[in-house]
């Protein structure tokens, strides 16, 4: 395969430097620290006309990152998990600014208890902040989903920031072979940013993110906001088109992985899908016809392709690599409400939780979902949500609880 | 040797023009417009103030704004970092020609006292550490004004609020010391700091005046006499403003590069005479007279000007 061998962060920040990104406010967190010290070192030496400045917190670099794109430039920034919650009331004001910037989740799972492998309870509790986000399996994607999201958030009939997530670990430190676009080819996909309405200077002086008094202003902007978000589906059709065309890889707001004569159909999202792709194969040596859809574009939600991809299946799984306290999983709610008006809706949805803090999903778990869907598809009613957590694992559990105890009496 | 005001000598020079307009929702008698509306004569018009949530978000309530420059509300935390972004993309934009070198603005950030004292002080410290050319302006009321007057860590000793309120364990009501935010900027280093009160016009133009000969952090420290919180009649403001630094407790100074100049000697009045104008200090005076917490204030007032040496 062509392309040279590098890391997801390293495709991300070259995703930055080929869209021609004019500032970077960074902060580090590990995972992503990788993207902005490249970032710092392009700049530094001058391969990227960029200025990039280190913050004093996530919570900064955010309000920072919406104010100089508010102010007419090309933003890029990168964070990961707790410093995505440090920034949270910012990306909610920077999404209401109509600011057209990039940012990068190099997904981690949250404390308490603290890790650093990936889930995504980081990324989808800004699923509501007004970002686009584009979740991406592979380090090319990761690279080329950056240059889509320039070109999306940038379109006139968007105006709204993006989320570009990868999974910590997994991609962000996983070499694969990237190709790096052309130069020529990107200016050709990605037009200059000139917005008409951003930018502050002396002969138009304007107000950004003022105050508004009782519900009727606030709710025509936030309405705005949810329409823009809606008009990103057109416009990913035309970027991806054009993508496909300049570069010769297609990338689509979910992707089919086997689903043609599929009964049953397994929803996941992120780099694990791979994982979902080679168990499907496995699955299928066995006779079950089963398929994987992965959720590329999770906000705007591609409803349409959703039900398109999933309608008149015998059962649909949920994977989420994620976990809402008291509930279960979350991407599971949205799909079971997407599927619900349509009236060849799958017979079962189930709901499974897994991947949490980076943890494996092995093939024997994989097995269990896809019999546990062909049973809950049989029998009419969905299941879940389903905790994978196997007995190997626990005796693993066993081992470090001792140890814990043992530590304890010993003082 | 007496501090020399150079741009502004006498209050005819200082513009008629007004850049801050009236009209705005903010109370009436509000110290903190009024050093604003005076600061602004100097600053101009080509200005994007990035303002922090306090009072003044209230300024641009849509569709209106009183300022004929712009404005970027932010948060309450990080409105320095509001204006670095502001300031690298205008450095940026203008570099790479897209921006005319004549579009270019000063970067103002406003902030209460809630945020500058408290919240934002991180995303300060991170500003004036960056070496960031922008001004600085806190409308200090002493208090969280905005959301109807609670505890600040600029809340003087013995000023009532509705969380520091007078009671039995603690009749004098707030006994925390107000934060000395000025020497807090000051171990940074900026070029320029000052303090200014709205009554000392001339003193203010000037210091605003001087600012603008800097590169880098210039930070104010607007006392804003808040009738709302203060509980006092709006009309009272000059009064009040006037009585705070001629009782000594708000010094008129600035630092330049980290050099202190008082910039105005007060004879010092009393600081009853301040105290009895404001409901926020009545129960210092009634039903009876706190007279240990009053001589309390009294003494930390004295022994900073024993310090300065004048």
């Amino acid at each position: 395969m062509a392309g040279e061998m590098m890391t997801g962060n390293l495709a991300a920040a070259w995703g930055a430097r080929l869209a021609g990104v004019d500032y970077i406010p960074a902060f580090p967190i590990t995972p992503q620290t990788e993207i902005v010290e490249a970032l710092a070192e392009w700049c530094d030496c001058g391969a990227m006309p960029a200025r990039f400045v280190m913050m004093d917190s996530e919570h900064s670099m955010m309000t920072a990152a919406g104010a100089g794109a508010a102010a007419g430039a090309r933003v890029f920034t990168a964070t990961s998990s707790q410093g995505l919650l440090y920034a949270f009331e910012v990306l909610y004001s920077v999404a209401g600014w109509r600011v057209p910037l990039v940012l990068v989740n190099v997904s981690r799972a949250l404390a308490a208890p603290i890790t650093l492998e990936p889930d995504h309870n980081d990324v989808l509790a800004a699923r509501d902040a007004g970002f686009l986000q584009i979740h991406a399996e592979t380090c090319q994607e990761v690279l080329d989903s950056i240059l889509m999201a320039y070109r999306i958030a940038e379109d006139e009939r968007v105006m709204l920031p993006v989320l570009v997530n990868l999974d910590g670990f997994y991609l962000s430190f996983t070499r694969e072979p990237v190709i790096v676009p052309d130069p020529e080819k990107v200016a050709a996909f990605l037009p200059p940013l000139r917005p008409a309405h951003l930018g502050f200077k002396a002969s138009a002086p304007h107000a950004l993110g003022v105050a508004v008094l009782g519900g009727t202003p606030y709710t025509y902007f936030r309405h705005q906001m949810h329409l823009a978000a809606m008009n990103a589906l057109q416009v990913h059709r035309e970027a991806a088109a054009d993508f496909e065309r300049l570069f010769g890889r297609r990338y689509d707001v979910v992707e089919g992985y086997r689903l043609d004569d599929a009964d049953d159909v397994l929803v996941m999202s992120n780099a694990f899908a791979t994982k979902g792709r080679a168990a499907v194969d496995a699955a299928r040596a066995k006779g079950r016809r089963v398929g994987l859809l992965r959720l590329r574009v999770i906000r705007p939600w591609p409803a349409e392709a959703i039900v398109t991809a999933l309608r008149g299946r015998r059962a649909v799984g949920v994977l989420d690599q994620n976990l809402a306290p008291g509930l279960g999983g979350i991407l599971v709610q949205e799909i079971a409400a997407t599927l619900y008006h349509d009236p060849a809706r799958p017979k079962a949805i189930c709901s499974f939780i897994g991947g949490l803090g980076g943890k494996n999903i092995h093939e024997g778990e994989f097995d269990a979902i896809f019999a546990r869907m062909e049973q809950a598809g049989k029998a009419g009613r969905g299941e879940g949500p389903v905790l994978l957590y196997t007995e190997a694992e626990h005796r693993e559990m066993e081992q470090l609880q001792i140890l814990a105890s043992e530590s304890r009496a010993d003082r | 040797m007496t501090w020399q005001r150079e741009t502004f000598k006498k209050i005819k020079q200082i513009p008629r023009e007004e850049h801050v307009l009236p009209g705005t929702s903010l109370c009436a008698g509000c110290g903190g417009l009024e050093a604003l509306r005076l600061a602004a004569k100097v600053l101009g018009d080509d200005v994007v103030y990035v303002n922090a949530a306090g009072c003044f978000t209230m300024l641009a309530a849509y569709p209106f704004t009183p300022f004929k420059g712009s404005w970027l509300y932010t948060t309450m935390g990080s409105a320095p970092a509001g204006a670095q972004g502001v300031r690298d993309a205008l450095d940026v934009l203008i570099a790479k020609g897209r921006l005319p070198k004549r579009d270019d603005l000063k970067v103002v950030v406003l902030g209460g006292d809630g945020s500058t004292y408290d919240m934002a002080l991180s995303s300060t410290s991170g500003a004036i550490y960056r070496g960031l050319d922008f001004y600085y302006f806190c409308y200090d009321n002493e208090a969280y004004g905005n959301t109807g007057v609670q505890l600040s860590a600029a809340t003087p000793y013995g000023a009532r609020t509705t969380t520091s309120p007078c009671s039995l364990q603690h009749p004098a009501g707030t006994i925390q010391e107000k934060k000395d935010i000025f020497e807090i900027w000051r171990a940074h280093k900026p070029p320029y700091i000052a303090t200014v009160a709205p009554r000392y016009p001339l003193d203010l133009a000037e210091k605003f005046a001087r600012a603008a000969t800097f590169t880098g952090p210039k930070l104010f420290l607007a006392l804003s006499a808040c009738p709302t919180g203060w509980l006092y009649d709006p009309g009272e403001t000059p009064e009040v403003a006037k009585l705070a630094v001629e009782t000594g407790l708000w010094p008129l100074k600035e630092a330049i590069n980290g050099a202190v100049t008082h910039t105005y000697i007060p004879k010092r009045k009393p600081v009853e005479e301040y105290l009895k104008l404001q409901g926020r200090f009545r129960h210092l005076f009634e039903p009876t007279k706190q007279e240990e917490a009053i001589r309390h204030i009294q003494e930390r007032v004295d022994a900073y000007w024993r310090q300065v040496n004048v």
